[in-house]
């Protein structure tokens, strides 16, 4: 376990702001303690001062997971967020994306998310934007990338993608073996 | 794949995925369906089967002609054979014979057609016998109107042959072959009956011979058979009287009996669930019930054997349990394993409230109910129609799948906000994310399992839930006081031989045996002595050990904790559980600290969740205790 370097702080911030924005910083100064991330495995922990001083103890075979997972570096060093990260990433949202209770079980399977199954989008949101899928009941169900502006989705006939899916919780069972 | 939208033919949507239809199903489909398939259908396997049977019945006076020796029965060999007493098998050597014969028949008939004039020269004798026979059918006309009534009385033979185990069963098998011909017979009558109501007519049948049985020696079955059949008479007789008997008084069956069952095999479980419910009256007030000059050992071993035989448990095991359970208790006990337990959920309160989330199930059509009124987070699902294990709600970390029996340590430990937790066999989670609901997310959970595979469940598990303050890591547990000391509380889920949940793991009943138990119980000991040196005595908050284990085994239970009790300088305290039987304090020849009554053990049969035991100890000192100090010095 180790601090990230500087180009993988830089990696991994701007593939955060694609989702959270400046809220970015709401994660690194807390006002209940200081929280750090930290790489073990190639995988990034986001963790509190006081977990990492006791996960000093365990040596680095035999440590599994500390506090919670962000993503992963791939082998050519780009980032890779995980679902795990949700958790952090779902309040800190600037963009956000509603599905109807029908669409819910497509994007829990791995689908995109069609113009049919859309609820509500965040007003101004433009193509490519980064954004989190939530269902109709406020629950966070993952994120993705918005295929269409705001104003598109509007006109876009009701079997195009508006959504392409990158991550779901659907994943915490179909992938468990590669969550760390 | 090739099949394309068609956006203007606007399929109904039904209430089910299975009753909907695929869109433009109709269109592909008619291109495969052709006029020829429509028109002929394929005969069933069991089609052809009476398709055959009915050409034999046809052929049959002939066969009986040409090969007198075949073991077929009919009106002409009726004297000199007789009804087997192993009819389905013949049946169907009988039924595999015929159809062989018939797809020859076709083929021949085939050919004849098509060569008649070169087949004429080879096979001449045999086609002019072939014809001979068949010209001797015609007259006989009632076979062929047999052959009509075929369908119905194949479909009853049929249905015989579906349940095999019932005719292996049959307390009077014998008898059920006597009055085979007249059921036979009466098939006819009875085409529009059911199986099973011809079944109950059989059995009612039965019953009333088997009364003319025990009032008078019965005449009219000597009658029809006489020849053949008188040894499996006299045991049949034997097995109305025992059943007299048990009416009255349990009778332990004699040595040569038991010997006989043994060979035999062909034990009848009825009536051993019968003997065994005797068996334990009888056992229960001995010194009334018993039977003069036999003792209570002789009534175990049987009782013994017969548990064995009806549960399907090895002798080891069986041997345990008697010893654990008063005998009234027992059945109870074995027959709770045969049922699976009710699933439970725990409402993960880090992300949502009980209430919401049962509102949420129960519009996805669940049917559940809270767990009980000790706990505020537990719902029992009844019945389901979506997996529980997939919903949103699940995939959102709302709710946990965990048995009823894994709240208890966790409620017993009761950990703080902010304090330092070891779960030390954690996988796969549903603990140690609970302990984090209840520390709220605050302070450090150490989640440790030996099992590197196990640990990726308890990842998964603790980042669906939203717990933040772990940290997971795969030590032996025994080597953990050297990695970090100084926890506030430690749960320890010892490994065990899962005695208690055999109702999910059915294997334990026979895999286990003494060395088994002996070896699970050296490990727990070395692990309740490394969780003790794990906890920090001096904490102002906690200094609490949670033992537990799914087993039921004393050996691994009482024993052990006993054991820590002498090793180190720890009390048990109250687990603070207020239902569930109290822990041992003798056992057999073994006595315990008194202490002891305060650990909790749960039962299948009468808590309604899986077997469990849970003792909760408080360190009071780092030193070790006195007799450890002066062992060490001496």
């Amino acid at each position: 376990m180790r601090p990230l370097t500087d180009e993988e702080t830089k990696t991994m911030f701007e593939k955060l702001s694609k989702y959270i924005g400046e809220n970015i910083k709401l994660l690194v100064d807390r006002p209940d303690g200081s929280y750090c991330f930290r790489l073990h495995n190639d995988r990034v922990y986001y963790m509190s001062e006081k977990i990492l001083k006791l996960a000093t103890n365990i040596s680095r075979d035999k440590l599994v997971s500390v506090g919670t997972c962000f993503g992963k570096f791939t082998k050519t060093s780009k980032f890779r967020l995980h679902i795990t990260a949700l958790d952090y990433l779902a309040p800190y949202a600037k963009f956000k994306v509603w599905v109807k209770p029908g669409a819910e079980q497509s994007f829990l399977y791995g689908n995109h998310v069609l113009k049919s199954g859309l609820g509500r989008i965040t007003e101004n949101t433009v193509q490519y934007q980064g954004v989190v899928v939530y269902s109709m009941a406020d629950v966070p169900l993952g994120f993705g990338v918005a295929a269409k502006s705001t104003q598109e989705c509007r006109r876009v006939d009701p079997m195009s993608i508006v959504v392409f899916h990158q991550t779901d919780v659907g994943e915490f069972i179909r992938n468990e073996d590669t969550l760390t | 794949m090739g099949r394309k939208f068609d956006p203007t033919n606007n399929v109904k949507r039904g209430p089910g995925r299975k009753s909907r239809k695929q869109q433009g199903a109709e269109n592909e489909l008619a291109k495969f369906i052709t006029d020829e398939d429509t028109e002929q259908k394929r005969l069933s396997s069991r089609g052809r089967k009476r398709a055959a049977k009915r050409v034999q019945k046809v052929k049959k006076p002939e066969d009986a002609a040409e090969e007198k020796n075949k073991t077929v029965f009919t009106d002409e060999n009726s004297k000199w054979l007789k009804p087997a007493t192993r009819k389905r098998k013949l049946d169907a050597a009988e039924s595999e014979d015929s159809s062989d014969e018939h797809w020859e028949d076709e083929e021949d008939e085939e050919e004849e057609e098509k060569v008649e004039q070169q087949q004429q020269v080879k096979k001449g004798g045999k086609d002019k016998g072939k014809k001979a026979a068949k010209s001797k059918i015609k007259p006989v006309a009632e076979e062929v109107k047999d052959a009509e009534d075929d369908e119905a009385e194949d479909d009853a033979d049929g249905a015989e042959d579906d349940d095999d185990d019932e005719e292996m069963v049959d307390d009077y098998g014998t008898l059920d072959d006597v009055s085979g011909d007249a059921a036979e017979e009466e098939s006819d009558g009875d085409e529009e009956l059911l199986p099973i109501e011809r079944a109950a007519k059989k059995a009612k049948k039965l019953k009333e011979i088997l009364d003319l049985d025990s009032d008078e020696d019965d005449d009219d079955e000597e009658d029809d058979d006489k020849d053949g059949e008188k040894d499996e008479k006299s045991d049949e007789e034997d097995t109305v009287q025992a059943n007299m008997d048990e009416m009255d008084q349990f009778r332990l069956p004699g040595a040569e009996e038991s010997e006989k069952e043994g060979v035999l095999m062909c034990v009848d479980l009825k009536e051993i669930h019968q003997r065994i419910k005797d068996n334990i009256e009888v056992l229960c007030n001995f010194s009334t019930r018993r039977e003069e000059g036999k003792d209570r050992a002789e009534y175990i071993a049987l009782l013994k054997k017969d548990l064995c035989t009806y549960y399907s448990y090895n002798d080891f095991l069986i041997e345990k349990l008697i010893d654990l359970f008063p005998l009234s208790e027992l059945v109870d006990f074995l027959e709770a394993n045969e049922i699976h337990r009710p699933v439970t959920i725990r409402t993960n309160t880090l992300k949502t409230r009980r209430r919401d989330l049962a509102q949420a199930l129960i519009n996805r059509g669940v049917n559940l109910d809270p767990l009980g009124k000790w706990s505020k987070v537990g719902l029992v699902i009844y019945d389901s129609s979506v997996p529980v294990g997939a919903t949103p709600e699940y995939l959102a970390g709302q709710y946990m799948l965990q048995g009823a029996s894994s709240f208890l340590p966790v409620m017993a430990l009761s950990p703080q906000e902010g304090e330092l937790v070891l779960d030390m066999s954690s996988a796969p989670g549903g603990k140690t994310t609970y302990i984090a609901q209840l520390m709220r997310n605050t302070g450090v959970i150490v989640a440790n399992d030996a099992n590197a595979d196990r640990l990726k469940s308890v990842v998964g598990n603790i980042h669906r839930l939203g717990v933040t303050n772990t940290v997971v890591c795969n030590y032996d547990g025994r080597r953990f006081p050297k990695v970090m000391g100084g926890f506030d509380r430690v749960l320890l889920d010892a490994p065990c031989s899962g005695t208690g949940v055999i109702a999910k793991d059915p294997v334990v009943k026979t895999s286990k045996d003494e060395a088994d138990i002996q070896r699970s119980a050296h490990l727990q000991k070395e692990l309740i002595l490394a969780a003790i040196d794990s906890v920090n005595a001096g904490s102002a908050s906690g200094g609490y050990l949670v033992y537990c284990t799914c087993s039921i085994m004393v050996e691994e239970n009482e024993w052990v904790v006993d054991y820590a009790l002498k090793k180190r300088n720890v009390k048990l305290v109250s687990t603070g559980l207020d239902f569930g039987k109290e822990g041992f304090t003798r056992f057999r020849e073994r006595r315990f600290h008194p202490t002891l009554k305060l650990t909790r053990r749960f039962y299948p049969h009468s808590h309604n969740m899986d077997g469990f035991f849970v003792a909760k100890l408080k360190k009071f000192s780092k030193c070790y205790s006195i007799r450890v100090r002066r062992e060490r010095r001496g």
